[in-house]
């Protein structure tokens, strides 16, 4: 057994433990020092009684208070949830015109539809909505289909070329060389007549002729003068903005052998409230046209 | 007549008018006496009278004052502000200081403001040594107010060491309860006030008193009760020992022009109790009695003749207490005197003190004055001539472009308009610098225009999108430099303008067909 005594200098005593005749104070530790031990330990029994605390093989003990993180995320969903419901009954319950008139169901409608844009839309038209080769822009003044809100939103409803959906918007281009309908020297004249009407640089004697071909084959759809319909979902030939085709051998092969895109119908997948709120924020982009007086 | 000669008859005189009283006080807090090992013991600061005691008295009551009255001042600021003249309106993110609104980016003022503190601080400090510390900390006013009620209580010095000493009594326990109840009431009335800085004080105080506050309010009010009473009832010299970092950047900044509360030694010593044996036996003394009158009035517990040390807050306290005694005896005031280094030395070697104007104006302090008018004055300036009108402009980067179906292109820019003033007011925003091009405003149908009319309420900001479209042939460049302007309207007299400079995108013509 060690001695243990006190030191003469500090008042305190030693532990008795000497090397080399260095021995150890054994000066107590400074109070608050205890306290807030003590106050640790107490702490950490009564969280183990009302947290999960001990591992499981499964999981880990519930504690009294029942608590859990994911528990906690789904409380604070809930609560959001709660929280928007009363803006997305009254989107719901609105005619889209008077949505766009309230400017607080405006903004909450356009955060709203960006939110479902970037997670159901991005894939397709991009994460600005500026579209790509194939896909429309939807920045632009520039419509397939009808830009005002009642079009896109039955757009959005239905989709387009989409089988599973029986009212959705349908246009069949006529393959016009795959099937033959026109030889390869029409196709060439009528591509020279749609780089004339939409102002491009073109052979004079091609087009010419290409306009007889037009207006047999093509103004059905595209119009007299290619001005579009949006009812067939007719492009408009004229102006600067194009889907498929930049270039004189993209439109010949447009006029061959068309590419129709498909757009899913979101009625089945999206609530209406949703499915409002993404037409709000479509229109809204910078492109939408007023309805129709 | 000789100096020993001269001393007796002031003694002999002094003894018929009346004695002085030696007081049984240890400087506990001295660096002799304390030990880091030792829990801390008690100081029971007698009551001191006399000049410095009053100027503190009234420096507590004007701080005090300024405390609890500001936040209840009004401030007519139009019918869209608040009415109170000082408000940190931290829901509304607005500070109101009387004339003056700031904006949470403005808050730059208010880091002046504390970088004004901070040299003034300096400057204080280098001037007239730890003013601050000793007549208007919190701690200082609030330790001395709550040393009142102590004293109303439980008696003077002696009687409190006696209540400590004694058994636990009725008596005992009726004083105890007491004071702490005291205590409290004036702990929350602290933190009490300390809230209506931060919301309209009427308002919440009916608020606050029928329970409907909000419970940060109770919360903040039940922290600062807390600190108030344990710091001014219980830590009180330890918190500006141990706590505060003040008086370890103090050693910097004092220097031997700087006022510091100074026992004259070289008047004092040799000290002795028993002055008139001393004396017969021929020794020669100085003016100190030894009666340990300074000790006994000292909060922090130390004592002034160990000479300068970190404990001491310059109260000056001991000056007062030692100038009655030396009054009893009949000798001249100021053996413990408010002194510079300089002039302690000065008379040591038996020199006039060099004490005066002259040591308070010297580069230092010079230095410290110019920093701090400077700033003062920078900032004023600056916030009489502030624009009450800000706008930002922030192009859209997704997609930076888009080309319309007639071949023009289209940028699209989210504006903000903040109308800083206190009243609506309605601006027209035009754009500069871009041929041929025009505006349209998202959610506003209708055909483009050149101009937009923008009503912006009182104190707020507005952001609205705009789309701004340029024919094609009129941009040769891809970034295309232009300004919005925006002009107030309705103005008496010159309207405020604010430009912001944005940049036109369009695609690049030799790669784009």
């Amino acid at each position: 057994m060690a001695k243990r005594e006190r030191d003469d200098i500090s008042g305190t005593e030693t532990t008795g433990h000497e090397w080399d005749g260095i021995r150890e104070l054994d000066t107590p530790m400074p109070r608050w020092w205890l306290w807030t031990y003590a106050a640790s330990v107490i702490f950490s029994i009564a969280y183990v009684i009302a947290y999960p605390a001990w591992p499981l093989i499964h999981g880990a003990t519930p504690g009294l208070l029942g608590y859990s993180s994911r528990g906690e995320l789904q409380q604070d969903i809930a609560a959001a949830r709660l929280a928007q419901s009363k803006q997305l009954e009254k989107i719901k319950s609105l005619p889209l015109e008077d949505i766009r008139k309230d400017p607080k169901l405006l903004q909450f409608a356009e955060a709203g539809g960006k939110a479902a844009f970037s997670l159901n839309c991005i894939q397709c038209h991009g994460s600005g909505a500026a579209g790509g080769k194939g896909y429309p822009n939807l920045n632009d003044d520039d419509w397939l289909w009808g830009g005002t809100l009642d079009k896109i939103h039955a757009t959005l409803q239905h989709g387009i070329r989409y089988t599973a959906d029986s009212d959705t918007r349908q246009s069949l281009m006529p393959s016009f060389g795959g099937d033959q309908i026109l030889k390869p020297t029409q196709i060439d004249d009528v591509a020279e007549f749609v780089l004339k009407i939409s102002g491009q640089k073109n052979d004079a004697v091609a087009s010419t002729s290409g306009a007889v071909i037009f207006k047999e084959n093509c103004a059905a759809c595209h119009g007299d003068h290619g001005e579009g319909n949006h009812d067939l979902g007719a492009p408009r030939l004229t102006d600067a903005i194009t889907l498929y085709v930049s270039d004189k051998a993209s439109i010949v092969a447009q006029i061959k052998k068309p590419r129709q895109g498909v757009m899913p119908a979101w009625s089945a997948r999206l609530d209406e409230a949703t499915i409002k709120q993404l037409t709000i924020y479509v229109h809204e982009l910078g492109g939408g046209e007023a309805p129709a007086p | 007549m000789n100096w020993v000669a001269e001393k007796r008859l002031r003694h002999d005189m002094t003894e018929i008018i009346n004695t002085v009283e030696t007081i049984d006080a240890v400087p506990h807090n001295s660096a002799r006496q304390r030990s880091l090992y030792a829990a801390r013991v008690k100081i029971h600061p007698k009551r001191g009278q006399g000049f410095y005691r009053n100027l503190k008295w009234v420096v507590m009551a004007i701080t005090l004052g300024i405390y609890y009255v500001t936040p209840w001042l009004r401030w007519d600021r139009g019918a869209y502000a608040p009415n109170q003249a000082v408000l940190v309106d931290l829901a509304h993110r607005r500070f109101y200081f009387f004339f003056i609104e700031i904006w949470p980016q403005e808050f730059y003022y208010v880091a002046g403001l504390l970088i004004m503190s901070g040299i003034g601080l300096f400057l204080v400090t280098s001037t007239v040594g730890r003013a601050w510390c000793g007549y208007s900390c919190p701690q200082t006013v609030w330790t001395d107010l709550f040393l009142v009620v102590e004293r109303f209580v439980e008696g003077d010095r002696n009687a409190r060491i006696r209540l400590d000493a004694a058994r636990w009594s009725l008596g005992k326990i009726w004083k105890r309860v007491l004071k702490n109840i005291l205590w409290l009431l004036i702990a929350v009335a602290t933190g009490g006030a300390w809230i209506f800085y931060f919301a309209d004080a009427p308002t919440l105080a009916l608020q606050f008193t029928t329970f409907k506050a909000p419970a940060v309010a109770y919360f903040t009010v039940a922290i600062l009760t807390a600190t108030t009473f344990i710091f001014a009832g219980y830590l009180r010299e330890q918190v500006c020992i141990y706590m505060c970092p003040w008086p370890r950047i103090q050693a910097a900044m004092l220097d031997e022009d700087s006022l510091v509360v100074t026992y004259n030694d070289w008047r004092g010593e040799p000290r002795s109790r028993h002055q008139k044996k001393v004396e017969a036996a021929g020794e020669k003394l100085g003016d100190c009695v030894d009666c340990n009158a300074c000790v006994a009035v000292c909060p922090a517990g130390i004592d002034i003749r160990d000479g300068q040390q970190l404990e001491c807050l310059t109260c000056a306290l001991c000056i007062d207490a030692c100038d009655n005694v030396m009054d009893k005896i009949g000798a001249p005031r100021g053996l413990i005197s408010y002194s510079t280094l300089k002039t302690y030395e000065a008379q040591k070697a038996g020199k006039p003190a060099v004490i005066g104007w002259r040591s308070f104006i010297r580069p230092r302090t010079a230095i410290y004055a110019t920093v701090f008018f400077g700033i003062g004055i920078l900032m004023l300036t600056s916030l009489l001539q502030r624009v009450r009108l800000d706008v930002t402009v922030q192009g859209d980067r997704n997609p930076q472009y888009v080309k319309l179906s007639d071949g023009s292109i289209r940028n699209g820019y989210t504006i903000e308009i903040l109308n800083m003033e206190q009243r609506p007011r309605s601006f027209i925003l035009k754009i500069d610098g871009l041929p041929a091009a025009a505006m349209t405003m998202a959610g506003v149908d209708g055909a483009p225009q050149q101009s937009f009319n923008i009503d912006v309420d009182a104190d707020k900001l507005r952001a609205f999108k705009i789309f701004v479209a340029a024919p094609a042939d009129a941009l040769n460049v891809e970034q295309l430099p232009f300004t919005f302007l925006v002009t107030e309207q309705n103005s008496n007299g010159s309207p405020e303008i604010r430009s912001y400079k944005a940049t036109f995108r369009s695609p690049n013509k030799d790669t784009t067909p």
